[in-house]
């Protein structure tokens, strides 16, 4: 039987980055007795190796906790760990409308981040109950008057009964669990309706294959059910049916309010469409939940191997990964500066880089990643309509009508003595102000920016103005025009398409130096003095000088010893096969790497 | 005969040239060179000179049996300082060459000297022994750099030496090195315009290196030695080609200068990549060997190579047969040091590939190398201070 709705209570936690979210989920399956003490391990549901280490969660995981109540009724408490950055957006809103209410947690030193605030707003959005709690109470730092006040004045909602803990040391867990019970809702939902079901999340499992997570809202699921998902239309057969405990528990059904998993032969996480509606086949419901939306790639980016002969495992490594992660997309590229590779769709830049770091770590590649770009939306004279992934591909300016290009709604904390150099950088990144608040010595800033400034070493840039202490965050809002002109970096006068990108105008000059000047001095000179130039169109707008090697030469020649200067020339043979050609001109591959990185202005 | 007429070894693939000298290594100095990484040590305590001749005795009748039917063209006398041996020893190595191959009796035969005066008055004792051309390492006309590089001979000696060695000697060359630190380009001026005047047929002119294993490597790392930079190297080196052409001694390999006739032929035999036959401590060969070219290297220590000699009959440390593309290579290496360059058919008949078409036209539309009426390819005034990079180019 499944569990009555009133002894169902479902939740996620809502927390920026070690503000302790892991470490109070890791309290909370303890406390209930989903596992022992010899099967914890340190942050049970980050499971992925690079999920632990950076202290975020890429896929969503959800765990069923029984929990015994001061009023006597045994409950079933399930939560929802969320992605937790904003490269997830959409997925974690999806979780969010999978449960009813959320636990804020917020370090009581640290304060509110900006992270923080993104997560609260789709826990909102949500109409979810939330209940702020205060973790790391016993650090001496902690300030919790401070703190609740900043919750009521930033986010808006009542702080006073916060529950105060300390997740490290199990400090008032159990008034945690306690809240959870009193102050979130019950689910709604009939048992008696056809089956309706949110798709959560899914992955890849090597014993189970594709495991999909659901949540129930009315009728129920089980074993040998035949299923449709709406979007997209599939239908399978339920293989098996169960709940985390967070051990896989097999269950006979699921029910109303209900949040667990099933199998169904299903190939590839790809054929699963977060957000999409499950019904049963023969008896479907009339309408599907709202909100669906496929997966959009937002930030393009080429990714080769430096080694041209990895280019198979490269593919195959892919190919791993999206059996995994729908939403990384990949199709093949040539480039004459960096050989075969891949032009690769993400989430965000966070997404972007945590697959390249999994490639090179997981599958040992050695990877040259192109400068990040993201989906311009191209009118063209025609009246056709392009998106563009790629730089290199823009049509020929004649052809356009108009470039269009992402902006986001940035929030950006900080202590207020970075807040001048922050502004400045959003105003050179050409960002137009919405809001300037202070909380404390913190002051929040919202900017609209173009997403293509962004993804070009702002974050970085931001870090490092504010030593660490600026919290960003940012979502998608809407296309605009701008005015996007195409650099060209040519190197004795062939085009480099590798470094080719796409630039407001007013940028495309200092950006263009900055290119030229760096490639300057990552080309080594050759027997002729060798141009680079920046060019937009027919129109150079930047050009530094390679100068040309005046002296090469081993004057001595060691008796016969023909030996030590053909170990020379071997070395030498060595190093021009690790060069690209460019018409005449050899250039290191670390150069592309260096270049195409530009950390330092 | 002419050099670039090939005599044939072996199957008729071609591998030798019919060009055949010895260098024969004495490790001994009397003192370190703080520049110098050649092999060279300084040996105090007893030592019997007739005794160590004896295992070059050994070992040049070893390599004899290896290349049976050569006639000897030149023999080298290098070190070291081989001025520190007495002429008696000379001599019995000269004997032992001539007992176990035809020693050609046109046969240059050089040995290296340091001008000092105590080397000088063995001059007439080495052209006895049948020496007839020497190489003096002068290094410098001026005092205070001669004492800077560690020589142990003052500029009146050094003058004196290289006199003597003109009057005894049929052919005589000296060394110098330039480009050193805090040299102008009008000291060097200077002292090569004397040195042009006090030479007669042939020069050596090496631009300062500083290489690992040297106390100038220590000086340089730690930033106690300020070498000349890229453009002031160039700088001394387009000098000196001009003052060389000028007086009538152009360079006809990158660092040597002889009027026409009067170049080193053992020194040619290397860069003509012929065979040679490398006797003594680390002493290097190359050898054709069943249509083979084999690499030869002898153990470095003076008196581990002794001991080598003596249980095995000769001191090599490694026999390594080249492939065809170490070959080509080397040649390449060689060969393109060489004014009158090298032939693209041996090049190939050596490698088993041709050189680029590409590569040779775009180096010949920017200047560096040109095609001769002979078919040769050489690389140009242009090019020839970026040799390493040319011939990178090429080799590629």
């Amino acid at each position: 039987m499944p569990t009555p709705l009133k002894n169902i209570r479902n939740f996620s936690i809502v927390a920026h980055i070690d503000h302790g979210k892991s470490t109070l989920a890791d309290r909370l399956i303890q406390m209930t007795g989903g596992l022992d003490a010899r099967e914890m391990k340190e942050q049970v549901l980050d499971s992925m190796e690079i999920e632990r280490e950076r202290g975020i969660t890429i896929k969503a995981q959800t765990v069923r906790l029984k929990y015994t109540a001061r009023d006597g009724e045994d409950y079933v408490l399930n939560l929802i760990d969320t992605p937790g950055h904003v490269d997830f957006a959409y997925e974690v809103s999806r979780s969010m409308a999978a449960v009813e209410g959320s636990l804020l947690v917020v370090d009581a030193s640290q304060g509110v981040e900006a992270q923080t605030l993104a997560n609260v707003y789709h826990a909102l959005d949500a109409d979810h109950e939330i209940v702020p709690v205060l973790n790391k109470v016993d650090l001496p730092a902690a300030d919790v008057p401070r703190v609740k006040q900043q919750i009521e004045d930033v986010i808006g909602i009542d702080a006073s009964e916060a529950v105060e803990i300390s997740a490290k040391t199990g400090l008032n867990i159990d008034q945690v669990l306690e809240a959870i019970v009193t102050r979130l809702p019950a689910p709604k939902g009939e048992i008696d309706k056809p089956l309706k079901a949110l798709l959560v999340d899914s992955w890849y499992d090597t014993y189970l294959g594709v495991v999909v997570l659901i949540r129930v809202i009315d009728g129920t699921a089980k074993k040998g059910q035949r299923i449709r998902m709406m979007a997209s239309g599939a239908v399978y057969e339920l293989d098996r049916v169960g709940v985390f405990t967070p051990k896989l528990i097999e269950v006979a059904e699921l029910g109303p309010g209900e949040i667990g998993m099933f199998t169904a032969s299903i190939k590839e996480v790809a054929d699963t469409n977060v957000g999409d509606t499950i019904t049963d086949d023969r008896k479907p419901t009339a309408t599907a939940l709202p909100g669906f939306r496929p997966a959009q790639p937002v930030v393009f980016c080429g990714l080769f191997p430096v080694d041209a002969s990895d280019f198979d495992e490269l593919r195959a490594a892919m190919g791993k990964l999206r059996l995994n992660d729908a939403s990384f997309s990949f199709e093949m590229e040539t480039s004459a500066a960096l050989g075969f590779g891949f032009r690769c769709g993400f989430l965000g830049l966070l997404h972007l880089e945590i697959i390249q770091e999994r490639l090179s770590r997981e599958f040992d590649l050695d990877l040259i990643a192109t400068a990040p770009s993201v989906v311009y939306e191209i009118s063209l004279s025609s009246g056709e309509t392009i998106h563009l992934h790629n730089p290199a591909d823009l049509p020929d300016v004649m052809k356009i009508a108009e470039i269009r290009e992402p902006w986001i709604k940035a929030t950006i904390l900080t202590p207020d003595e970075y807040l001048g150099a922050i502004l400045k950088l959003c105003q050179d990144r050409r960002g137009i102000q919405r809001n300037l608040s202070y909380v404390g010595n913190r002051a929040m800033v919202e900017y609209d920016l173009p997403l293509n400034e962004v993804v070009f070493d702002f974050y970085d840039r931001l870090k490092s103005i504010s030593k660490g202490y600026a919290s960003f965050d940012y979502q998608l809002s809407d296309y605009r025009e701008g005015d996007l002109v195409k650099l060209s970096i040519l190197v004795n006068s062939e085009p480099v398409d590798a470094l080719s990108m796409l630039v407001h105008r007013s940028a495309a000059e200092s950006r263009g130096r900055q290119m030229c000047e760096k490639l300057k001095e990552l080309i080594p000179p050759h027997l002729f003095v060798i141009p680079i130039q920046a060019a937009i169109g027919g129109k150079i707008i930047a050009r530094e000088t390679v100068r040309a090697m005046r002296k090469d030469v081993t004057a001595k020649c060691y008796g016969g010893d023909a030996t030590r200067k053909r170990k020379l020339l071997e070395k030498q043979k060595a190093g021009k096969k690790r060069m690209r050609q460019f018409g005449s001109v050899e250039i290191p591959q670390e150069a592309f790497i260096k270049a195409l990185k530009m950390e330092d202005n | 005969m002419p050099p670039d007429q090939m005599m044939v070894h072996g199957d008729g693939r071609g591998r030798g040239n019919g060009l055949f000298g010895i260098y024969v290594h004495w490790p001994f100095c009397a003192a370190k060179c703080p520049y110098c990484d050649f092999n060279s040590h300084v040996h105090r305590g007893a030592f019997d000179e007739a005794d160590y001749v004896s295992a070059y005795e050994r070992e040049l009748a070893y390599f004899a049996r290896l290349t049976p039917g050569r006639t000897v063209q030149s023999v080298f006398f290098g070190g070291g300082t081989p001025s520190l041996m007495a002429p008696r020893s000379v001599e019995t190595i000269l004997n032992a060459i001539a007992r176990n191959w035809t020693l050609d009796p046109k046969a240059e035969i050089t040995l290296e000297a340091n001008p000092t005066s105590v080397e000088a008055d063995r001059f007439r004792g080495y052209r006895a022994a049948g020496v007839n051309r020497v190489s003096l390492g002068v290094q410098s006309l001026r005092e205070a750099p001669l004492k800077e590089l560690g020589r142990l001979h003052s500029v009146e000696e050094a003058v004196a030496a290289v006199r003597l060695a003109q009057s005894i000697f049929d052919r005589s060359s000296f060394d110098l090195i330039y480009a050193r630190p805090r040299q102008t380009l009008d000291d060097w001026q200077d002292e090569l315009t004397e040195a042009l005047w006090l030479a007669q047929g042939h020069l050596s002119l090496y631009q300062l290196t500083i290489e690992m294993g040297t106390r100038y490597y220590d000086l340089h790392r730690t930033g106690k030695l300020k070498m000349p930079d890229e453009d002031l190297s160039a700088d001394f080196f387009e000098l000196t080609q001009e003052m060389t052409e000028k007086a009538g001694l152009p360079a006809y390999e990158i660092s040597n200068h002889a009027r026409p006739g009067q170049e080193s032929r053992h020194n040619l035999i290397y860069w003509r990549y012929g065979e040679y036959v490398g006797v003594g401590p680390g002493a290097h060969g190359r050898l054709v060997i069943d249509n083979q070219r084999h690499a030869t290297a002898c153990e470095k220590m003076p008196f581990d190579w002794q001991r080598r000699v003596a249980q095995r009959g000769h001191g090599m440390a490694t026999d390594d047969i080249l492939t065809w593309e170490e070959e080509g290579d080397e040649l390449l290496v060689m060969g393109l040091r060489l004014r009158e360059g090298i032939d693209p058919e041996r090049f190939a008949r050596l490698s088993g590939r041709r050189l680029s078409d590409r590569q040779i036209a775009e180096l010949r539309s920017i200047g560096f190398v040109e095609t001769l009426p002979n078919g040769f390819i050489r690389v140009t005034d242009k090019g020839w201070p970026v040799l390493d990079a040319v011939v990178a180019d090429l080799a590629a």
